[in-house]
Formats: structure tokens, sequence, C-alpha cells
């Protein structure tokens, strides 16, 4: 086994997903098959080939840095789940 | 003919003539709509207002002597990943069930500036993580050429809608096959452009640097119309690149006599059905027949791409599906003590199961320990992907394969087991990791479903995949049948 339980209990909980039991059993098989899979990438030897991030070859997309109009505060908290005298509200923190 | 059969030149011949107006049209693909989308079950939401509305302004433009563009008064409908400025977007998830985008996708305002009718929203596998769209956080939709198939996915609801003529041309996405797998299986012409070539600029995020927008449609000559209202380079996504953009239609009604079309013998390989791949020896005998030359070739990493996919792909996902916290938008838990309850909570609640274990899988692949032996390892297999095309084109105009090794399958036959699902994107998966433009157009089919044959480009070439689709469609039926639910008429 690739993965074990603990691990994907500890996965879980960088990904901040709160799994059932029945759900740890079943992602431990699951990312196990698909691991497993996946290991036939060590058959190729890659010392020496860089690493591909995106396809086209496209470096440092910069822009003048000029201030200009964004989303007025209204439209952007008209989606938010909880919202208060132009906040975002969450519980408590500290 | 009937009025839904109709490509979009021959519509805007009915428009500009006055046969028919943007309304009516419109009326009348809402017709369509309802009388037979309870059966496919493509959309997830028909925007009828803002169709007639936007109608009746292309109609006063006709009225008052002015031209219209070649998509205006046309009537399509958009995956719904693609934000639309107040008009609910969903992605298929119960994440984002009441989620009224403060803007539209770069795409869409192009579209819209163009005329385009939007009818509505269609249904897509969760975060556009799936293959066959029954991973929607909604409902499952039906394969229009036979309502017991899945219609492929995860552009499921765009790909169905084409084919059951609920509208004239769709937008999908396409992250590994998404665009062209649908397009195989309900036996329409689907594109996924080269990566950069269109602005993913208010696309909801799955994977970044896989994913594209593309058209599907019913023929080659409508893909090549739309695509040139939606390509172009555009500041709000860094990824997106400055092209001269070409008029794709030049590529149509052009002889392919002695272009070189590739043939990768790995796309041949075990696993493929004896009946695509006897449509695909045939689909290859005609382009000889028109003058192609036809020669086999090896793309030897093609086995590798599937894994080093679901390794990349995963990772991105994991990170882009990051923001969805239950702060600022989508779905919040209730009755959650603290701010880390409040995320896990959230996330749990509202992704399904498929996007949590693809959320788990990510974040396995890039986690301390981890990183080295399997994201960046994907990373430097997706160069010798990238290797074995560039050396292909060195030698042929396009590669040509089947776009899924099978059929559309039954609904139900492979949502238990993740892997075998994921190996129907297998001919789809490398085309993403290269980022080259690749087409999936109607070859054939087997005991009545449709087969695609898929074909590969250099990147930006997306004229020289048209020029090839267009010879073939002109010289087979294969796009003029239709499915026995939209036969015989308006029902």
């Amino acid at each position: 086994m690739k993965i074990s339980r603990q691990q994907v209990e500890h996965v879980a909980m960088l990904a901040r997903l709160e799994l059932s039991e029945e759900e740890v059993a079943g992602y431990t098989v699951q990312l196990n098959s698909i691991l497993d899979y996946a290991a036939m990438l060590d058959q190729l030897n890659t010392d020496d080939i860089k690493p591909t991030a995106y396809a086209v070859p496209l470096h440092n997309i910069v822009r003048e840095d000029q201030v200009k109009p964004s989303f007025a505060r209204e439209k952007v908290l008209a989606n938010a789940p909880v919202a208060e005298d132009g906040f975002f509200k969450v519980p408590r923190i500290v | 003919m009937e009025i839904t059969s109709q490509s979009i030149g021959e519509l805007h011949e009915l428009l500009v003539t006055k046969r028919i107006s943007a309304v009516e049209l419109a009326q009348t693909m809402l017709q369509r709509i309802k009388h037979i989308d309870p059966e496919v079950q493509a959309f997830l939401q028909v925007t009828e207002d803002v169709a007639l509305g936007r109608a009746a302004q292309v109609d006063e433009k006709i009225a008052r002597g002015e031209e219209i563009g070649a998509l205006e008064g046309i009537p399509m409908a958009l995956k719904d990943n693609l934000c639309t400025e107040g008009i609910r977007t969903t992605c298929s998830s119960k994440m984002l069930e009441n989620f009224v985008p403060p803007y539209s996708a770069t795409a869409v305002e192009k579209l819209k500036s163009a005329g385009a009718i939007l009818l509505g929203k269609l249904n897509m596998d969760e975060f556009a993580m799936g293959s066959s769209t029954e991973n929607s956080g909604f409902f499952a939709t039906h394969n229009p050429w036979d309502l017991e198939r899945v219609p492929g996915g995860s552009s499921g609801g765009s790909a169905a809608a084409v084919a059951a003529e609920e509208a004239v041309y769709t937008l999908g996405s396409d992250t590994g096959g998404s665009i062209r797998q649908p397009s195989s299986f309900c036996g329409v012409v689907g594109l996924k452009p080269t990566y950069g070539a269109v602005s993913r600029y208010g696309l909801i995020a799955y994977a970044s640097s896989l994913d594209q927008i593309g058209p599907i449609t019913k023929t080659v000559e409508d893909n090549a119309r739309v695509l040139r209202e939606i390509v172009g380079h555009d500041h709000r996504d860094s990824t997106s690149v400055p092209f001269e953009i070409p008029n794709y239609a030049e590529f149509l009604n052009k002889d392919i006599k002695g272009l070189r079309i590739g043939v990768p013998k790995e796309y041949f390989a075990k696993g493929l059905d004896e009946g695509v791949k006897t449509v695909l020896h045939e689909a290859l005998a005609t382009l000889e027949g028109l003058g192609a030359i036809v020669e086999e070739c090896s793309l030897p990493h093609t086995e590798y791409a599937m894994p080093a996919y679901y390794l990349i792909a995963t990772a991105e996902a994991s990170s882009n599906l990051a923001r969805y916290d239950g702060v600022r938008y989508g779905y919040r838990a209730e009755n959650t003590e603290d701010v880390l309850s409040l995320f896990k909570k959230t996330r749990s609640e509202a992704f399904g199961s498929e996007v949590k274990a693809r959320i788990m899988l990510g974040t396995y692949a890039l986690s301390a320990g981890y990183y080295d032996a399997y994201y960046l390892k994907a990373q430097k297999v997706r160069t010798l992907i990238q290797n074995d095309f560039n050396q292909a084109f060195d030698r042929f105009d396009v590669l040509l394969s089947p776009t899924a090794p099978t059929t559309a399958f039954k609904i139900g036959e492979k949502s238990g087991d993740p892997l075998t699902m994921y190996l129907s994107d297998v001919c789809t998966v490398p085309i993403n990791l290269a980022g080259i433009p690749s087409l999936s157009l109607p070859a054939g089919f087997v005991d009545g479903m449709p087969v695609g044959m898929q074909l590969m480009g250099r990147p930006f070439a997306e004229g020289t995949l048209y020029r090839v689709a267009h010879a073939f469609e002109q010289n087979t039926d294969f796009h003029t049948r239709k499915p026995s639910l939209i036969k015989g008429g308006a029902r």
C-alpha cells in the first residue's frame, strides 16, 4: 500500500475536508489504486529532463502598475453567505 | 429543412432576408428545449427572458436596415462553468448552487458583443471532473442517440444540446478531453483550441495549465465561425498568447492532396473497440482517396500520459478549489464554532465524491515528501510527451486517432470504478499535456452510436484541422444523420 489510512486522514486535514469513517476507507482504496497505476511513471528515467509547467512558454507577464476601477463593494458582497457592515463575516478567530 | 437543423450560415441568411425574425428563431429553439429537454436533461437553466430580450434587439437592428454579424441572433448555450454576469453559474456543484457572477467570462463577453442569443446554461460533471456527466451535483444528462447512455463528459450537456438541436452551437471546456469525448459520443464537432488561444478569464478553474474553452457545433464550418469570435489575447488571463487571428473560413473548401497525416500506432492499441477501429480505418481510406498521404507513426510515451495527467490535473485542482471556503461566495455550512470547522464542514458538505477524491489525490501529490516523486515527476513526463508531438509534427501536418476507445457507454456502467472511467479519456489527455489544438468530428457509427475521429495539429494550426475536417465532412454524410429522438419534425 502506498498510502495508509492515517495518511489519508492527514491529507484530508491538509485539504480541509472532514471525512466520515466510510469515506476514509473508500478513499484509501481509491487513492492506492490510482497511485499504483501512477507508479508506471517510475519506469521512465527523467533525470536529465526539465519539467513542463505550461505547454506554451510564457515568462514574467507584467503590466504597468496603474490604478484601475474594481468591482463595487456591494457587487462583491452580493454573493457572500454572511456579510455585515460591508465586510465578510466569519466565526470568531481569536 | 427544419429550423433547428440549420447551420449558422443558413440561419444568418434567413435572418437577413427576413424570412424569420430573431425572436421567432429564439422561440423555436425555446420550444424545442421545452419538448425535448425533459428527456435529454442537457440544461440546468433556461434563460428565456434573456434570449427573447436580446433577440428583440437584433430584430430592431435588422428593421433599421443595419448589417448583422455572422453570429448575431443565433441561439446558443453555455457550459455552466462559464461565468455569466447576473445569471446563476453553478459548475454543477452544490458549492455554487446559488452563485451569481459579478462579471462574464471573456469568451462569453465576446459572444455577447457578437450578438449571440443565450438560451441557457448546460449540465456538466461537477467542476468539470468526469467523463460522463453522471458526476453532476444535480442530475445526469442523457445521450440523444440512446437515452440509456451517457453523453460523455465533462461537457456532456454542451454536446447533447447540439446533438438534440436544442441550441445551434454551445461552448464547452476541455481539460483532458471534456469537449472532444462528448462530441464523439454525441456525433457532433468539438474543438479544443491551442492552450492560450482562448482566454480562460471567467472560466471556473479546474486545472489551469490544461483548461481551454472551445466550440461544439453541428458542422465544421459552424465551428470555424464560432472559434473566430472567441479567440484572441486577453490581458486578464496571463497565460493568454498574443497571435494573429486567422480567418478560419479560408481553410474550408480546400483540397487535402499531398497533406501528410500521421497515425500514431499507440492510439490503436489494446482497449480500442473493434467497431471503432474499423470506422477509423474506413475514415483513413476516405482521406487517402482525397489525396492525403497517410502513414503510421509513433508517440512512444503515450501510455504515460494518463497517470501524468491525473497527478498534474489533481494537483492544480487541489490548489484551485482551495478558494471554496464558505466565506466570500458559495455554500456555507451552518452551526460552525470556529473558522477551521467552517472550512471543513462547508467543503465536506458541498463537494461531491469525485471532487473530494481529486482534491485528496492532488493534495497528496503536492504534500511534503511526495512532491518530487509525483508532481515533479509528472511534469517531467509532460516534457517527454510534448517532445513526442514535436517530433511527429516534423514529419506530419496533422495526426489522426480515435477520439475515444469506445462509443458512449450505459449510464451507471462505469460510475463505480473511477479508473475505468478515466480510461475513456486515454486518447484525448495527451493533447492537453502538449497544449496543441485538437478536433473531434463524426467519422461513422457502431451499432447506431456515433464514433468520433480526433485530429491533432501544431500549436495555433486550428485552420489546418478545419481544412482536413471539412474535406472529410464534405465527402461523407455522417454529420447529416440525426438521432431518432429528433427525427420526424417538431415534437
